[in-house]
């Protein structure tokens, strides 16, 4: 059996003397589409930069591909796609082509220029999000939904095998929520592309997702979506703080506050 | 004009620094505004006044710094200056922009100190600060030359990966770049370019050369790349005009240039303005 994409050994995170995350152990397998939920400040984002190496964790290790994440060469292989309102410079004078080619320069390596063909690869991923008419467009212009959908170009143009969205609808209107979390299902079951999404839109993800983690500084739950329902009252209330109400769905189960 | 030029040397010397001034400088300068450092460029040409008073003041002691270009101990203080920046950021990570007032106010501190000890180069300490037609060298040309084949290397190197830097920096660390080491290399080069552009421009305005020709071309540019041309071409155009008009009326080309820059700058906004306008009264 093929070794896990992601691997989270007994993974604990502290920051400034407070405990982030605990004990955490997680596997994601290739084809997953993975949801993270929890309340805020449950450590969903901090588990995300953990996984992405942009914070070190104070205790365990992770396996990338089979790899110890220190030797993990090969950040090509998994996309990732930040919170729109944490990170991008908005004013930034490019154009989307620009901006969704950036996401080939650790694919190109140090020293070198992106290969000849780029322009081909940027116009793929522009297509593969329904943006492909925007090419030429300055992304500043663009409303919160089309930028979300230049940056996961961005994190396809380089044919990663994970996408890893943090909170990637906020600032998006309600209405393109929908058509956004279709278009990532489209990617999981048209390109087998792996994703681990954390989000807030419990009742929007459910239809779409295949495996939900339950995260409060520690897992709570981890497995099929459809065994989601299986949680005693207990662990919903020690997962959420608080209890919670159980909706049922066709397919599958999902709680919220 | 051409005739002077071509008489004399130092007119030689000041043209062409100016010339690969007005590419550096912007070209440098797109990178500094869109990652917001504006302000670090101006606290690092003060740190470069506390290296170039510190050597005149040492050249009237000490026989070796008679010899010395000052601007060597300018390049070592900004470079300096650049570094301790970078420490003073990661120490106050919530307060970065503390680092800025500080190190500005202990390079404006050192060189009032230097100034006040050493008498009689009030000539030359003008020139540092407001720039000079006149007093560009064969050496300083050199050292300017020197610096911009660094700035071009090092911007067709990392280009890209400055420009991901630039645009997003969590991403740009998330996909595996080396952000800090790049970040790291801006930052000595930053301070390379306004330790070299001083010469011309002068200490108190050498960071508006790196930001008003970008401000300029940031409002009619439709993408990266041509902000990049528009900036050189902007910066270009205010060195050329500066330099002629501080010839013929005798006054410090530093204030000529910014001046230059600032009147185009107007000139895009208005022009802008005007485009935008027609633009709505056309689909009205």
């Amino acid at each position: 059996m093929d070794a896990p994409l992601i691997n989270i050994k007994e993974i604990s995170y502290e920051y400034e003397q407070t405990k982030a995350l605990e004990n955490i152990s997680l596997q994601v397998e290739e084809g997953d589409f993975l949801a993270i939920l929890g309340p805020n400040g449950s450590g969903k984002s901090t588990l995300l930069k953990v996984m992405l190496g942009l914070i070190k964790p104070t205790k365990g290790k992770i396996e990338l591909f089979g790899v110890d994440s220190k030797n993990f060469k090969h950040r090509e292989w998994i996309g990732y796609v930040s919170q729109k309102s944490n990170s991008f410079n908005s004013g930034f004078p490019a154009t989307v082509e620009e901006v969704v080619a950036g996401g080939l320069a650790k694919k190109a390596g140090l020293f070198h220029r992106l290969s000849k063909n780029y322009k081909q690869d940027v116009k793929e991923a522009l297509l593969s999000v329904g943006m492909e008419a925007f090419s030429g467009r300055s992304v500043s212009e663009l409303s919160g939904g089309q930028q979300q959908r230049v940056f996961i170009a961005r994190a396809l143009v380089a044919k990663p095998k994970v996408l890893i969205l943090d909170e990637p609808t906020v600032g998006i209107d309600h209405q393109n929520v929908q058509s956004f979390y279709n278009m990532l299902a489209s990617l999981n079951r048209d390109q087998n592309i792996t994703l681990v999404l954390v989000t807030h839109d419990v009742d929007t993800v459910t239809d779409r997702i295949t495996h939900v983690a339950c995260l409060n500084q520690t897992i709570h739950f981890h497995g099929f979506k459809e065994q989601l329902h299986t949680m005693s009252d207990a662990q919903r209330e020690a997962w959420y703080g608080h209890s919670v109400r159980k909706i049922h769905h066709i397919g599958g189960s999902h709680s919220h506050d | 004009m051409i005739d002077a030029i071509l008489t004399y040397e130092f007119l030689q010397n000041a043209f062409a620094a100016g010339l690969i001034i007005g590419v550096i400088a912007p070209l440098l300068g797109v990178f500094i505004v869109v990652r917001r450092l504006s302000l670090i460029a101006d606290a690092l040409s003060h740190v470069t006044l506390a290296g170039i008073a510190g050597s005149l003041f040492l050249s009237q002691s000490v026989a070796a710094f008679a010899l010395l270009n000052p601007l060597f101990l300018g390049i070592a203080a900004s470079v300096g200056g650049s570094i301790l920046i970078e420490r003073l950021r990661s120490l106050y990570k919530h307060y970065e922009e503390l680092a800025i007032p500080i190190i500005m106010s202990a390079g404006i501190g050192f060189g009032a100190i230097f100034i006040s000890l050493a008498q009689g180069f009030s000539n030359d300490l003008f020139g540092y600060l407001f720039g000079s037609v006149s007093a560009v060298s064969r050496e300083d040309l050199m050292i300017v030359a020197g610096i911009a084949i660094v700035v071009l290397v090092f911007i067709l190197l990392f280009f890209k990966e400055l420009f991901v830097l630039s645009f997003d920096d969590e991403y740009a660390k998330a996909s595996g770049l080396p952000a800090k080491w790049i970040h790291f290399l801006f930052m000595i080069v930053t301070a390379l370019v306004i330790a070299g552009s001083m010469r011309i421009v002068g200490i108190l305005l050498v960071s508006s050369l790196m930001t008003i020709p970008v401000a300029a071309a940031m409002r009619v540019a439709k993408s990266f790349k041509q902000t990049i041309l528009l900036s050189i071409f902007f910066g270009e155009f205010s060195v050329i005009t500066g330099l002629v008009t501080a010839f013929y009326f005798n006054l410090a080309p530093g204030g000529t240039i910014v001046v230059t820059s600032i009147f185009l700058l107007l000139l895009v906004i208005g022009f802008k303005k005007i485009s935008v306008s027609m633009k709505k009264g056309a689909v009205a």
